[in-house]
């Protein structure tokens, strides 16, 4: 599938399921969507009948919150059934709430709680790193998780450790649980702290295909430096009830906004 | 006088890090009080300072366990467990990653730096984590023997080290057997059940009494967790009480784990030598034993109190 295409499927999907579980976070799964189904059927080296080859490149949601959207991405690349995902959230379900390493295949670190997968992530990319191996590693961050201190720890030893095999992208929708960035703790510019901590910076619109393409080829050719890719999103994409409503943060469609949602989504031709 | 468990920890780790290419060793800013600088200075290319952020020290040791490699994480106990005590949780217990940290200045024998740095409730915190296991070695020979075990040992490990130079107990032919308890004297009238450097004045304490005439059983508890239960019920049944001694706060330690195992099995007076709910302060590390009762002449006189 070309990852357009596996844009849209996944956007149909994460309104569905998260319909299904009656709770999750759509809104933050719609922004990033864009950028998964890139890095999965574009990007990253990976190959779903060998999910723990340790040569494939390494993922971390580290805003696990918006787990729907990686389990889509994993479902509709052939890491599981794309059945399994109305079992969102449920119990017994290898779909938690927040990602599971331990209970779902395809999903290489489990995250949820703010801030640690960049931690983690300098790790894996410092692992590879030591092997001299060509492994990458990507890890997608909100904008409000920057307000976690451990962020820029990680951050600083990124640069430190010259991990140029790591790449930092952020899903800038502007909203947080309780509003708007700027109203709730205001993260002033994004792209210039990152520069200031030493790493090679890339501005772009998160839904512009050719502008996310460039970027993470731009990523690839750069050495010395780890690269961030601030991707400015709109919170609830491709559903135009959900676009830029921090409401639609942490709240599940009703069956009426879920047909209308995905009439949308299906009339959106891919470009 | 032996060294103090972190010596060991450092010159253990140089051994083990010539024998195996995958462990890697972090600090926070520490390495010459916790001894990682030795391997630092061995194997500089495996040796990872993170700066003074000890949240980002465990979210690094997790991503590299998560490759694939071995971390030992170490910083004072006090910040491991406490300023990195949700990323424990959550970057390495709840994915169950091979991440052993060893943590050092444990107690209230740090000494001089005084109550801002000397954690009395490491074990508590660590021993309370699903997948988390817990060693607190009592002397420089069973800390090699317990480092060696760490680095073929699989999920998280907590290992409890202290700054202070520690008697020895055990001899070169002495092997760490993890979770199992170990009995150092025998005796019927009373268990003294240790960990630490705790342990050499439990035994010190059992050899006075034996002068007069009271019979005391010293059973060493390097792991913490999983606790060794048969030797705990085994002491409830066969001896009169069981005194515990830790350098630890009572609530959530050693003591608080052996009166689980008791009252789950053989319901017996189990009697607390630690510290009661409060916080260390600076003086000379002796001096703090002294103060706080964590010696073997106030273990004597606890056991004639209660015999």
């Amino acid at each position: 599938m070309h990852y357009k295409q596996a844009a849209l499927e996944m956007r149909k999907s994460i309104v569905d399921m998260i319909h299904h579980a009656k709770s999750g976070h759509p809104g933050g799964s719609l922004s990033a969507t864009d950028i998964l189904a890139y890095l999965y059927f574009e990007e990253m080296n990976v190959d779903p009948t060998q999910p723990k080859d340790p040569n494939r490149d390494r993922f971390v949601l580290s805003k696990g919150h918006a787990a729907p959207v990686l389990y889509t991405a994993l479902a509709h690349r052939g890491f599981f059934d794309t059945e399994l995902l109305p079992t969102l959230r449920k119990l017994e379900s290898p779909l938690q709430g927040h990602p599971d390493s331990k209970k779902l295949v395809g999903v290489d670190v489990s995250t949820g709680s703010l801030g640690q997968g960049v931690s983690n992530a300098v790790g894996l990319a410092l692992g590879a790193k030591l092997d001299n191996s060509s492994v990458r590693v990507y890890a997608v961050l909100g904008d409000g998780e920057l307000q976690e201190g451990i962020v820029w720890e990680a951050l600083m030893a990124s640069v430190h450790y010259k991990l140029d095999n790591l790449v930092i992208i952020v899903d800038n929708n502007g909203l947080q649980i309780d509003g708007r960035n700027i109203d709730v703790m205001d993260l002033g510019t994004i792209d210039d702290k990152f520069r200031a901590f030493g790493l090679n910076t890339i501005e772009i619109d998160g839904h512009d295909y050719d502008q996310i393409e460039k970027a993470f080829a731009t990523a690839r050719e750069t050495k010395g430096v780890p690269t961030a890719i601030v991707a400015k999103t709109i919170k609830g994409k491709g559903v135009s009830f959900m676009e830029d409503v921090p409401e639609w943060h942490g709240v599940a469609p009703s069956a009426e906004d879920l047909e209308a949602a995905l009439k949308e989504l299906s009339a959106q031709e891919v470009k | 006088m032996g060294l103090a468990t972190r010596d060991a920890y450092g010159k253990t780790l140089v051994q083990l890090g010539a024998e195996n290419k995958d462990i890697v060793v972090l600090d926070a800013d520490l390495s010459k009080s916790t001894k990682t600088a030795d391997f630092g200075k061995a194997y500089s290319d495996r040796f990872i300072n993170v700066g003074i952020a000890e949240q980002n020290l465990m979210g690094i040791a997790a991503g590299l366990a998560n490759y694939g490699k071995i971390p030992f994480a170490s910083t004072f106990a006090m910040f491991a467990t406490g300023r990195a005590f949700e990323i424990i949780r959550n970057s390495i217990c709840y994915p169950n990653l091979n991440v052993t940290i060893a943590a050092t200045h444990s107690g209230i024998s740090v000494g001089e730096d005084g109550g801002s740095h000397q954690s009395v409730e490491d074990i508590a915190l660590m021993n309370s984590l699903p997948n988390m296991e817990v060693i607190v070695p009592a002397d420089a020979r069973e800390t090699e023997e317990v480092i060696k075990y760490a680095a073929q040992h699989k999920g998280p490990l907590y290992i409890r080290l202290g700054r202070l130079n520690v008697d020895d107990i055990f001899d070169e032919a002495y092997t760490y057997q993890h979770g199992k308890g170990v009995q150092l004297t025998d005796g019927d009238d009373v268990t003294i059940v240790a960990t630490g450097l705790m342990t050499a004045k439990a035994k010190e304490a059992a050899a006075t009494l034996k002068a007069d005439g009271i019979n005391a059983r010293v059973i060493h508890i390097p792991t913490i967790k999983p606790i060794d239960r048969d030797i705990i019920e085994k002491a409830a049944r066969e001896t009169k009480f069981i005194l515990t001694c830790e350098e630890h706060s009572v609530i959530g330690g050693l003591g608080a784990v052996v009166s689980t195992v008791t009252s789950e099995t053989y319901p017996t007076k189990v009697v607390k030598l630690g510290m009661y709910d409060t916080f260390g302060e600076s003086g000379t590390p002796a001096a703090l034993l002294e103060k706080y009762g964590l010696t073997a002449e106030n273990i004597v006189k606890i056991v004639k109190a209660h015999v």
